[in-house]
């Protein structure tokens, strides 16, 4: 309950400093558009030179794609920790961190949200009732509930996978160029997996299981029957890489021996 | 002169502090192109070519735009804004060498650090596990270099601008940002510009991006013959020259509106 009062008036802060440079978030958020609008020119780009992607039609591409966006905006909205590195361990912040009554990850999430990518969930959602409705998709009274758990699930694995990596700056703060290019491999779970060979299959699914974030759970929606198993693990998965992230940052922060100032 | 070869002298040696991590990085970008080169294998299916790439080029294309990537790429522009912002920049103006020269060979420095321990290696790696076809004639390999040089310059200079720009907005993440975007999706880099459809590839023939990452990538696969190639060299070449301006004028304005918040 504490946690809930102390988000809401992080969240409160924040608005207040985001609206100080109104300029600035007016072009963050039609940047973020600009890159939603990327992937979706790729595909568009893509769908002129071919009219099936290994048995998915350009719709059901689109579609994944707008689902996608839905927990990947929950993710980077409250995740904001590719910098942690840099930002934390280097310049010996983490030592503030620590002082701080609540738990040690949440006062970062607290910290680095960017409320304004929350834009990018609606952008999904307009994404995917235009492609469900080219797909003539049918909606039940359940499948809003099974969309919240699975768009959790899928946020899930993403802080989970995300998280495990910023650990590593307890244990070795030297500079690590990984994080960036994580968010390009994220891209790659929005594709059928299938046209993959079978190691990068394997670490979609089991390693780093960016499918969960896009196509597995996605496929509930398109009604493709084979993947459902897929589709309903979303949200296990999504806890047990969560649990594994939370488990090694408590881990780290014991090695956590401060730096810089 | 001297003075510029040691600024890229220290960066690089800056960087080669951190280059274990570096092996980490190749793995990650070699899953990266492995990653594409299966999407664009269900892309084509079974197809010979598309708008004139065969998907050994495709591949090639794919894993030299990336590798290619790590020389010109650089975060001046976020260094810049930083800069500006802790007002570190007003004790940088009153140092003896011009500040945007000084940004521009901390970003060689960088650039030729990654050449040679990422992209090289990187490369080798690929070129055994991907069907990647490496040209056997030298003016091939010549072209690219000079060609990747000037997308070194381009880029370099598009992030002064968007750097300086901070001068203005104060906090300017967004247009960083968007222009990210902008580079990734009109450079060729996510796509070769000749997939585009004609009304989208003519805007951005007046553009400057694809010489960031188009022109280098379609030499290096051959995919330009005989005087295109020469075409596009000057293309990027004229560019290199046009950009100097809109820095400069910037520059010259953003002196005068400096305010620095303490420092």
């Amino acid at each position: 309950m504490e946690y809930l009062s102390i988000f809401f008036q992080y969240a409160g802060q924040y608005l207040k400093t985001r609206l100080t440079y109104r300029a600035d978030m007016v072009v963050e958020i039609f940047s973020d558009f600009l890159f939603q609008a990327v992937n979706l020119v790729f595909i568009l780009v893509v769908f002129g030179h071919t009219t099936l992607l290994a048995g998915w039609s350009k719709d059901e591409m689109i579609f994944i794609y707008g689902f996608f966006l839905v927990p990947f905006a929950i993710f980077s909205s409250f995740f904001n920790i590719w910098d942690f590195t840099d930002r934390y361990i280097v310049k010996g912040e983490m030592d503030r961190i620590l002082t701080r009554p609540v738990h040690s990850l949440f006062q970062i999430v607290l910290e680095r949200m960017e409320l304004e990518s929350l834009f990018g969930a609606v952008t999904g959602l307009i994404v995917m009732f235009y492609a469900g409705g080219k797909l003539g998709l049918e909606i039940s009274w359940y499948d809003p509930f099974i969309f919240l758990l699975l768009v959790i699930g899928g946020a899930l694995v993403y802080a989970g996978i995300f998280i495990s990596l910023a650990t590593i700056g307890f244990w070795s703060d030297s500079r690590t160029d990984i994080m960036p290019m994580m968010y390009n491999i994220g891209n790659y779970g929005r594709y059928p997996v299938d046209i993959y060979n079978k190691i990068i299959k394997y670490v979609l699914t089991w390693i780093l299981p960016f499918a969960f974030v896009g196509v597995y759970p996605a496929s509930y929606f398109l009604e493709r029957k084979e993947w459902y198993t897929y589709a309903f693990l979303t949200p296990v998965v999504g806890l047990v890489f969560f649990m594994i992230a939370v488990t090694l940052w408590n881990v780290g922060v014991t090695k956590y021996r401060g730096a810089g100032n | 002169m001297g003075k510029y070869i040691e600024m890229i002298r220290i960066r690089f040696l800056m960087m080669l502090a951190y280059r274990t991590n570096y092996y980490s990085g190749i793995l990650i970008y070699s899953i990266n192109i492995g990653a594409y080169y299966f999407l664009w294998s269900a892309i084509y299916g079974g197809k010979e070519n598309i708008q004139g790439l065969s998907i050994t080029q495709m591949t090639t294309y794919i894993a030299v735009a990336w590798m290619a990537r790590a020389f010109y790429f650089n975060n001046i522009d976020r260094e810049i804004a930083m800069e500006i912002k802790e007002g570190k920049v007003a004790i940088e103006m009153v140092r003896p060498y011009p500040y945007l020269n000084m940004k521009m060979m901390q970003g060689l420095g960088e650039g030729i650090f990654r050449l040679l321990f990422f992209s090289v290696p990187g490369m080798v790696i690929v070129a055994l596990v991907f069907p990647v076809e490496l040209s056997a004639n030298a003016g091939t390999w010549i072209y690219f270099f000079i060609s990747i040089g000037f997308s070194f310059i381009i880029n370099t200079q598009i992030n002064l601008l968007a750097g300086i720009a901070t001068f203005f907005l104060f906090n300017n993440d967004g247009l960083i940002r968007a222009k990210r975007v902008v580079i990734d999706l009109f450079s060729g880099l996510i796509l070769p510009l000749s997939f585009y459809p004609m009304w989208a590839q003519n805007i951005m023939s007046y553009l400057p991006f694809q010489g960031i990452s188009y022109i280098p990538s379609m030499i290096f696969t051959e995919g330009f013959k005989g005087s295109q190639v020469f075409e596009a060299l000057i293309n990027q070449a004229v560019w290199s020259a046009i950009l100097i301006i809109p820095v400069y004028v910037l520059w010259i304005l953003a002196k005068r509106q400096l305010v620095v918040q303490g420092g």
